[in-house]
């Protein structure tokens, strides 16, 4: 039933280096002169301990990119699924201002040798980071491309020394109302909460993202540290963690939770699989107009080839 | 002026002009003229806008007879058929940038989607139950359905029920806004069930005090 479908790429879509690294170039430019203050943090002694934000040592890890233009920075700062700052796509871009993403600290709990709290900084040291375009397929449809900054959690992983009871990996968002205003709200069952089975979360696909366009996160995506998975629906990419559970069984996720027979565990992007009220066959690409062509949805959103071996043997129509 | 003519020239005109302006919002928008942008995901945002007008143009045509009795001011159904007609426009807007903006006229995933999914089956319903009151909405078809007309065009009750059904089902998890029209519609329509409860119970009163003599008078 995976039928191999090759990506598809027409030769308009791929952006020429130059032009990409002239773009971020700007977008440097503009954050050192002050037009975007996303990442502009106040000098507090607590935050001068930990690195300044938007300064990052990376590389650009070109295996693991896609070779589209990435979606543009506005869009992918001002269309977000963040109900923890409101329901709406132009929400959390407006909403986003309480929440302080340093100083910051991850709790790390369950199957695992490393236990105890940790500031962000200590959580990352030595994991080297690197600039990554993927592929954004969000269960409503619509898709971007997203050059994201961060972490193969399977890095994390190791240094956190899970024992083989460890079977999966859960994560949990920031609870604080104060921070989140969404979270006063019943939308959702607070807070939010994700999980991944072990060997998904030891691929070298799946990404601990800290930024994107070469900066820190901006709050409305998830600052300061959130889950990548490219190959399954958006919301696997849990925002804001504070929480990483080693777990023996498999944990729930929040919209399983809200509505299970519309999310999985899963939820990896199959264009076979409808879901129930909507067709996942094909994707409105954000960010090219009244006009654009819908896309094709491909499997496992483009990664079947990095990512298949793990669903071998498996239903997947019943495992959406 | 004369009531003719101050609807004629004045409040007519005037409610067309307003129902126009949500077009015009999105169509500047779509332009990119007055500063106006679609955002991210433009097609969902015209989708979007013109099936909510059509929702608010079918709830304010519900409006007219309760606002009506409320008031006194009888003249005020001489505005009832533009905002039937309106919310019949912005309907099909909204179907048409369904067919050709967001499912790019693909025939076979509209079939699919219509026959398959309840959301856009009930909706697909409403719209095709629009078209009979549309066509039928000139003074002419109204003289000559004669009584006929009124129990056909009874058929906006259901319409606008599966309108708001329709819009609930397609929610993803929010239903706040959904169920605000809900309760806006279950107003709109349970006026009218508690007029129609009283005039009945009015009639079987007077049906009774009729009688009643009646058989006052077979017991003498």
């Amino acid at each position: 039933m995976r039928r191999h479908q090759p990506n598809r790429i027409l030769p308009s879509e791929i952006t020429p280096e130059a032009t990409y690294l002239n773009r971020r170039d700007l977008l440097a430019g503009a954050v050192a002169s002050g037009i975007l203050s996303a990442t502009a943090l106040p000098a507090l002694p607590v935050v001068a301990a930990e690195a300044p934000a938007g300064h990052f040592n990376f590389t650009r890890n070109a295996k693991y990119s896609v070779s589209l233009e990435p979606t543009s920075y506005k869009d992918i700062t001002h269309y977000n699924n963040f109900y923890e700052f409101g329901t709406g796509k132009e929400d959390p871009a407006a909403n986003a201002g309480t929440l302080r993403p340093r100083p910051w600290s991850v709790a790390v709990e369950g199957e695992c040798e490393t236990k105890g709290t940790f500031g962000f900084d200590d959580l990352i040291k030595g994991l080297p980071l690197e600039e990554r375009v993927y592929r954004f397929r969000c269960v409503e449809a619509w898709s971007m491309v997203v050059p994201w900054l961060g972490f193969q959690l399977s890095g994390l992983i190791q240094k956190l020394k899970p024992t083989s009871k460890a079977k999966y990996v859960q994560f949990v968002t920031l609870m604080d109302p104060k921070q989140m205003p969404g979270e006063a709200t019943d939308v959702l069952n607070w807070p939010y909460v994700e999980g991944l089975r072990m060997d998904e979360a030891m691929n070298p696909l799946t990404l601990m993202a800290i930024g994107l366009y070469g900066r820190a996160l901006p709050n409305q995506d998830g600052a300061p540290l959130r889950l990548v998975v490219p190959w399954k629906y958006g919301f696997k990419g849990i925002k804001s963690i504070v929480k990483i559970a080693f777990v023996e069984n498999q944990p729930r996720n929040t919209w399983n939770i809200a509505a299970p027979n519309e999310y999985g565990f899963y939820a990896n992007v199959n264009p076979h699989v409808d879901h129930p009220r909507w067709s996942q066959a094909t994707e409105r690409p954000i960010g090219k107009g009244l006009f654009a062509k819908n896309q094709p949805t491909l499997m496992f959103n483009g990664y079947e080839n990095e990512v298949g071996y793990l669903y071998k043997g498996m239903d997947l129509r019943r495992n959406f | 002026m004369t009531v003719e003519q101050q609807f004629r020239y004045l409040y007519k005109p005037a409610v067309f002009a307003a129902s126009l302006v949500p077009a015009a919002l999105l169509v500047c928008g779509a332009l990119g003229w007055f500063g106006q942008d679609l955002g991210a995901d433009p097609v969902a945002k015209l989708l979007h806008s013109c099936g909510k007008t059509g929702l608010n143009f079918l709830l304010l045509t519900l409006l007219v007879t309760p606002l009506r009795r409320l008031t006194g001011w009888n003249n005020l159904v001489r505005l009832r058929r533009m905002l039937g007609l309106f919310a019949f426009f912005y309907i099909v807007a909204h179907f048409s940038v369904y067919l050709v903006l967001d499912r790019q006229l693909d025939m076979h995933s509209i079939v699919q989607d219509i026959a398959k999914r309840p959301y856009i089956t009930i909706g697909f319903a409403a719209l095709l139950l629009m078209v009979p009151l549309a066509i039928t909405s000139t003074n002419r078809m109204m003289r000559r359905l004669g009584r006929r007309w009124q129990k056909l065009h009874r058929l906006i009750y259901l319409i606008v029920i599966l309108g708001v059904w329709h819009y609930w089902w397609q929610v993803k998890k929010d239903i706040r806004q959904p169920a605000l029209y809900v309760g806006m519609v279950a107003v709109l329509l349970g006026i009218r069930l508690a007029y129609y409860l009283r005039s009945r119970a009015r009639q079987a009163r007077s049906v009774t005090s009729k009688s009643a003599p009646a058989t006052a008078q077979e017991r003498t």
